[in-house]
């Protein structure tokens, strides 16, 4: 989108400079500017090596969940942005994460390093099983058969896997140990955190731009063409399944050794439906959607929303005398998410990635804005 | 003479109680453009649909090369060289024209998911490469200004040259063109004809033309075969179909009812 159009002066000379990420050198110290403020933060917090707390320390905390949904929602984003299925049980493949990586540490020691690709790659291969329907059915049937990974899933570690996941108790994870350092703190974590995600979100983003996204767009846009194109479609709809189930379970893992503690609550389906959300509202499709989407919603729900609620509960007895306030004040969060997530899919449906392509175009335009 | 490339051989499509396509045959010599011609619904697009796979005929075969490729799915078949456009455009309208065509080398390049979203080495190396080969197709169809343009902001016509674009990245040994010009302004049906002949000529590609105007059909195929209802009603070089008693009454017919 943004990539046709550039500062007046400056041409691409190379192929290889016209498909470059960055290509400006704007655009360069951007990104790593980010990149390197990121790194910092954690060593400007009290706990970190100075000792000053410039940076509050909960930050911290927020940033690695932040890092941690981008992860799982980037690869929802492959599935369902660029493949264009719908997934609505992303939150069950988080879980089959967790629990793989929780029950291959507490039952058999593996190490951290060691529990996050396994669990990642047996989540690839459950979330290849629940694509297996898509050789068949598409859109809002495919939809539904996501959906049922989001109940057996939760059901299948509920019951007949109790005694790996503690039912519906909470399970403990062991605390990580990382570089042979025994890490409780958010600090090591962030370092481990932070530079996946980052990764990881490259990866999608190279994915995207050759030749196996430019197959799964192909796919989300006109599958018959697509198979036109010598495409086999089943084939990718399954890498996408498969790829977009290796981060949730990356993402799952990670929340199970950062939190050392996990309850299948953290994945009902309504976990699922706010990783969509996320990712509609930050722009399905595009690369920096999971990251807008995820900072959005969190700030949203964490920040904007519980800073509403009292003032709002207050107002209510006199606003609709008829309700009895006690009975709707459970209900104002999610109300109020819902109230956000309609009022800006009618604003601006295609995401916050979207208008800011727009925006990043008429900068590079400026003056001219016609 | 030349080897045959496709021969149809005894084809019949009905959906329900509408036949469709009815024992149809004839052959597509290696380097040729033949041109089927009809009115509308004689069944000219469900005939490009079987051959490329999109339609399975409940009976005949049809051979390319030499291979019975009835039962291949479509991808196999663009596999093996077939590639097509369509009577109403099916472009991916989010992407660049740029892109449309870099998706069309899906067959030619070689990247997986690991490579890819490692881009440095292999990726970026294939993705230049073949960016080299897209961007001669773009200036042989003259798109250059409209390489990065979203494919749903273009005009009809740019579309519709846009596919034709995507058709040629496939390199393909058989094109099917499905009304390539239908829909255009003069000026745009005489730039598609001499794209037409051009692939013919420079890339020798074989090409199975659909096209309603009978008179510009006359002027750029080998040979013509003539479809009403669902029938083979003549086949012949085009001097002949053009003095052909069935063909003008079936055109008559049309222009009267
Ligand atoms: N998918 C389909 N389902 C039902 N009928 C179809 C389908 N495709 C084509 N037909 C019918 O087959 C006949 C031939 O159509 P078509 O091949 O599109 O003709 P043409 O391209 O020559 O105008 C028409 O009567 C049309 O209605
Ligand atoms: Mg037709």
């Amino acid at each position: 989108m943004s990539s046709n159009i550039r500062p007046s002066g400056v041409f691409d000379t190379t192929y290889s400079d016209d498909i470059a990420l960055n290509r400006t050198r704007g655009e360069k110290a951007v990104s790593y500017g980010i990149v390197a403020l990121l790194l910092l933060i954690p060593l400007l917090s009290l706990e970190g090596p100075f000792g000053i707390s410039l940076v509050p320390q909960s930050l911290v905390g927020t940033i690695i969940r932040i890092a941690i949904l981008v992860i799982s929602v980037q690869g929802l984003n492959i599935l369902t942005g660029y493949t264009g299925q719908v997934s609505l049980g992303h939150a069950a493949f988080m879980a089959v994460g967790a629990y793989s990586g929780a029950y291959l540490a507490r039952q058999f020691g593996f190490s951290f390093w060691l529990a996050l690709p396994t669990s990642a790659l047996f989540t690839g291969v459950i979330g290849l099983l629940f694509g297996l329907p898509s050789l068949r059915v598409k859109g809002f049937y495919l939809s539904m058969a996501t959906l049922a990974a989001q109940f057996i899933i939760p059901w299948t570690l509920r019951y007949p896997l109790e005694h790996i996941s503690n039912g519906s108790r909470p399970l403990d994870v062991p605390v990580p140990d990382l570089f042979g350092i025994n890490f409780g703190a958010d600090g090591a974590m962030y370092y481990i955190v932070i530079p996946l995600a980052m990764a990881l979100s490259l990866a999608a983003r190279n994915i995207s731009r050759t030749r196996t996204g430019r197959a799964m767009i192909s796919i989300r846009d006109n599958d018959l063409a697509a198979e036109l194109l010598g495409i086999n479609v089943f084939s990718y709809k399954l890498q996408a399944f498969f790829v977009s189930a290796v981060y949730a379970g990356i993402a799952g893992c990670l929340m199970a050794f950062h939190t050392n503690n996990i309850s299948l609550e953290f994945f009902a389906p309504q976990v699922s439906i706010e990783l969509l959300a996320m990712l509609i509202i930050g722009g399905a499709g595009f690369p920096l959607g999971p990251m807008f989407g995820v900072a959005f919603v969190i700030l949203l729900t964490q920040n904007v929303i519980p800073a509403l609620v009292p003032s709002l509960y207050s107002a209510l007895p006199s606003l609709l005398p008829f309700l009895a306030p006690v009975n709707v004040f459970a209900a104002l969060n999610p109300l109020l998410f819902g109230l956000a997530l309609m009022i800006f899919l009618i604003v601006e449906p295609r995401g916050l990635a979207y208008r800011w392509e727009i925006l990043k175009i008429s900068w590079k335009i400026r003056p001219f804005s016609y | 003479m030349s080897s045959v490339k496709l021969h149809i051989d005894d084809v019949s499509l009905s959906f329900g109680g509408i036949k469709a396509l009815q024992h149809i045959s004839f052959d597509v010599r290696e380097g040729e453009i033949v041109s089927v011609i009809g009115p509308n619904g004689a069944g000219k697009t469900s005939l490009i649909n079987s051959i490329n796979g999109f339609y399975k005929p409940q009976s005949g075969r049809i051979l390319f090369g030499g291979r019975d490729i009835t039962k291949l799915p479509p991808y196999k078949r663009a596999q093996l060289g077939i590639s097509r456009t369509f009577q109403n455009i099916a472009l991916y309208t989010n992407m660049t024209a740029l892109d449309n065509l870099m998706a069309a080398r899906h067959l030619h390049m070689k990247s997986n998911m690991l490579t890819g979203a490692l881009f440095i080495g292999p990726a970026q190396r294939e993705e230049i490469e073949h960016r080299v080969i897209v961007e001669e197709i773009i200036e042989f169809l003259e798109m250059e200004a409209i390489r990065k343009s979203i494919v749903g902001t273009l005009s009809y016509g740019l579309r519709k040259r846009v596919e034709l674009g995507r058709a040629l990245a496939l390199e393909p040994e058989l094109l099917l063109l499905d009304e390539p010009m239908a829909g255009m302004n003069q000026e745009e049906k005489e730039d598609m004809a001499r794209f037409i002949l051009d692939i013919h000529e420079q890339r020798r590609t074989t090409i199975l033309l659909i096209e309603h105007d009978v008179g510009l059909v006359m002027d750029i195929s080998n040979h013509v075969v003539a479809l009403d209802f669902g029938q083979k009603i003549a086949e012949g070089p085009p001097a002949e179909i053009s003095q052909n008693e069935a063909v003008i009454r079936a055109y008559l017919g049309q222009e009267n009812g």
